[in-house]
Parts: structure tokens; C-alpha cells; sequence
């Protein structure tokens, strides 16, 4: 099993963080912990230039200048963008600190240097104090998986909210993405899945679409000051077959046709989702002509006991490397 | 018979600190439903996710009421687009080759 995800961004507001998760079939997965970059290497960010103002910009140019950029990367305006996110977050910290006086001096002074030992802990004493002094921002209320490391390394973590009311907001919603074979997604199956230290065990109902997403309410992050928990979005990327192909609830196949089958008609068994079928040819099968067994398709999503077509495709095959006989055989066939 | 779940909006406005004037100018634009039991006014659960967001247009980024109904008539049509792309990408995958 494989996991991947990256930092939430700003939790409170009904926006995600994604998750992408990449599951081998039939294990239960999971996706928990906390910030897996907490131990990189911590860089210095230049808040300055990410506002794209200078060191001598007044309280309202930064303002300016932050209402613009949140304007441009909220994320309410980027739905399931990524980057936005992240640039959001970005900005909002930013701001964070220079719309923080106190918070600005502290940056101005140590900012590059910010690694010495004192200044940090002045700085999280500092943090600890002004709790309930906020300097304005958009994101709402926020956790601490909200600021980069550099701004947790030198302010000792995140205040809990930007925006001066006491506000109660719904959780965030996660995102996942669930990766399926052709055949999992043909069958309706349950799948386990550990959601910050919680098993949810969801039904996935056959015929799911790949790009789809289905959502399950109340497995988000937990809402903030008793705002209900958010919701978990899992999208599904259903892999192709090797042999078929699916456009919606039909299923798409080719076949192999010895010569002399497609001549003389026979019977023939191919492979479905659903096990092997036998094929009854018609004499003079032409190359290419297409046959559709009815029902035979996928399973229609959430529909019970109805299916799709399968759609097979004859491809004739030529024989090869004939025999002087054999030739003889075609030469005469030919003349007659 | 599904059940729904309403909130009232007296009591949504007090705990988001909005003015209730504010729900009302976004009923009156369309952009919510706003439910009536005996003179009582109620917000479906289901607009909850929606109301925060207008909220955050309205009172966090400065965005009038005008704004905000370009903004989710435009937000609308990417969420078609997107599930347009999807539909596409996927009517590509049946010509796409497997290793």
C-alpha cells in the first residue's frame, strides 16, 4: 500500500485538504499522522515578497496588497486546486505576521537569523501572551497544520483564527483518491478505511465512474468551536483493462477470429468481468464487425440488477507460414 | 421519507456573528432557500457549506451581493466543465493503448 498526502490548508473553512491515496486491491488503507514535513530541512520565507510589497510598506499597503492576493488565491474561488491552496496559505501567512506589529519587529529583526535558541523562545513566549490578539486575515479559524515551519519554528505555531469573531465553523473536508482495477469497480465491495485514528468501513457500489467522487458525511476534520465535523470526498481513478474498455455502463472488446471460422462459422469464448462466454459465429464473419451482447456491459452505478452492453469487436486473424498444400489449396480456391 | 434537517436562521446568524440582513438579501437574489414554519425563517443543512462560503466572499474578501452571484454562476460552470472534462477523459480512454 502506498500513501501520499499534503498539508491541510486552511481547515474551518469548507475547503480541503487533498489526500491522494494509492491502494492495492483488497488492503485496508489508511491515511493518518500528522505533518510529514515536520522534520525538513526549515527554510526561510521572505513574507515581503510574497505580498510583493517593500520592507517600508505602511499597515495599509500590506492590507492592500493582501486583499488583493486573497482575492486572486482564495480557495473558495479554486476549487480543487492545489496550488491555489497552497499559495493561499502562503499569503495568509504572510500577513499573519506583518499586520502583526508586534509580530513584524520580530521578523524584521530576526527574521534570516531565526534560528537562534533565545529568540525563539522570546518568540513563543511572545506567541503564548497574544493568543487572543489577531491580526486580520481570511482564513478563518485554523490549526496549526495551517503555517509553514519557518512561522511555527519562530512563532511557536499558528493563532487560532484570523478573523476577530468567535466564530463556529463546519470542519474541513478531506479529500481522497481511491484507486481501482476495472474489475473492483464491476463489483459493489467495502473497504475499510482509517480516517485520523477512525475505521470507517464504506460499501463501494459497483459501476463506480472513473474521475467520480462519493462523499461520506461527518468523516472530515472535526468542526472548530462546536462547528460540525467536516466531510470526506473520495474520488475513484478505475484503472483500464487490458482487454476491455468501458465508456459508461457499456464495455468495449475485441475478439480473435481464426480465417476459417469467420468463413465457415463456429463458436468461439471470450473473456468478460464476469467469467467466460461462449460465441456463437456467424459463417462470412467480416473483419471489424462488431456484436453486442446485451447485459453483458457494466453494472449501472446504484441501479441494481442492471447492466450495460458488451460490445465485441472480430478481428480476423490470417494465417501464416502456409504449407506448399496449403498455398495450393488457396490458389485454387481463388480460381474458383 | 427523507428526513431534513433545518437550522434557524436567527440562530445561524447569531453563531456566525452575520447580519440577518444579510441571509435575506441572498434569499432575495436566489442564491439560498430560505424555509418559513410559523413566521420562523429556516436554512436547509444542505446550503450550510454554500452559506459559510457566501459568508467568506461577503464579509472576508469584501465581495458584494453582485459579486457573489457572478462568482457562483462562474463557479457553476467550472464544476460542469470539470465533469464535462471527466466524461471526455474518459470516452479517450477507450482509444488509449495498454502496455
Amino acid at each position: 500500500m502506498m500513501l501520499s498526502y499534503v498539508k491541510p490548508d486552511n481547515p474551518g473553512q469548507a475547503c480541503s485538504f487533498f489526500l491522494n491515496i494509492i491502494l492495492f486491491c483488497h488492503l485496508p488503507f489508511i491515511f493518518e499522522g500528522r505533518n510529514p514535513y515536520y522534520n525538513k530541512t526549515v527554510m526561510f520565507i521572505d513574507y515581503y515578497k510574497i505580498l510583493g510589497i517593500n520592507r517600508t510598506a505602511t499597515p495599509n499597503e500590506i492590507k492592500g496588497a493582501y486583499r488583493k492576493l486573497a482575492r486572486k488565491h482564495h480557495p473558495d474561488l479554486h476549487p480543487n486546486d492545489i496550488n491555489a491552496k497552497k499559495n493561499f496559505q502562503q499569503i495568509n501567512e504572510a500577513n499573519e505576521v506583518l499586520s502583526d506589529p508586534e509580530k513584524r519587529r520580530k521578523y524584521d529583526q530576526y527574521g534570516e537569523d531565526w534560528k537562534h535558541a533565545d529568540e525563539f523562545e522570546n518568540a513563543k513566549q511572545y506567541h503564548e501572551q497574544s493568543s487572543n490578539r489577531r491580526g486580520q486575515s481570511y482564513s478563518g479559524a485554523q490549526s496549526q497544520g495551517d503555517f509553514s515551519d519557518f512561522f511555527e519554528s519562530m512563532f511557536g505555531g499558528a493563532t487560532n483564527g484570523g478573523r476577530t469573531r468567535q466564530v463556529k465553523y463546519r470542519g474541513e473536508d478531506y479529500n481522497a483518491e481511491l484507486h481501482l482495477n476495472l474489475t473492483e469497480a464491476y463489483k459493489t465491495h467495502k473497504q475499510t478505511l482509517t480516517v485520523n485514528g477512525k475505521n470507517i468501513r464504506i460499501t463501494i457500489p459497483a459501476g463506480i465512474e472513473n474521475g467520480q467522487t462519493i462523499k461520506i458525511s461527518g468523516h472530515g476534520g472535526p468542526g472548530i468551536n462546536g462547528g460540525p465535523d467536516g466531510d470526506l470526498y473520495i474520488s475513484f481513478s478505475v484503472a483500464n483493462h487490458p482487454k476491455i474498455k468501458r465508456l459508461g455502463d457499456n464495455l468495449y472488446t475485441t475478439a480473435d477470429l481464426d480465417l476459417y471460422t469467420a468463413i465457415l462459422g463456429g463458436e468461439i469464448t471470450i473473456e468478460t468481468l464476469d467469467g467466460k462466454v461462449k460465441l456463437k459465429v456467424k459463417p462470412e464473419t467480416q473483419n471489424g464487425s462488431k456484436i453486442k451482447l446485451k447485459g453483458k456491459g457494466f453494472p449501472v452505478y446504484k441501479n441494481q440488477g442492471q447492466f450495460g452492453d458488451l460490445y465485441v469487436t472480430y478481428a480476423i486473424i490470417i494465417p501464416t507460414n502456409l504449407t506448399d498444400k496449403q498455398k495450393a489449396l488457396f490458389t485454387d480456391l481463388s480460381k474458383s | 421519507m427523507q428526513s431534513e434537517y433545518l437550522i434557524a436562521v436567527e440562530e445561524f446568524c447569531s453563531i456566525h456573528n452575520v447580519d440577518i440582513s444579510f441571509i435575506r438579501s441572498l434569499k432575495q437574489t436566489g442564491l439560498i432557500e430560505v424555509t418559513t414554519i410559523k413566521e420562523a425563517g429556516f436554512i436547509n443543512a444542505a446550503q450550510l457549506q454554500q452559506l459559510e462560503k457566501f459568508i467568506r466572499f461577503y464579509y472576508e474578501l469584501d465581495i458584494n451581493l453582485e459579486g457573489i452571484e457572478t462568482i457562483t454562476h462562474l463557479l457553476q460552470r467550472i464544476s460542469y466543465m470539470q465533469e464535462e472534462i471527466r466524461m471526455l477523459k474518459n470516452r479517450l480512454r477507450l482509444y488509449e493503448t495498454n502496455e
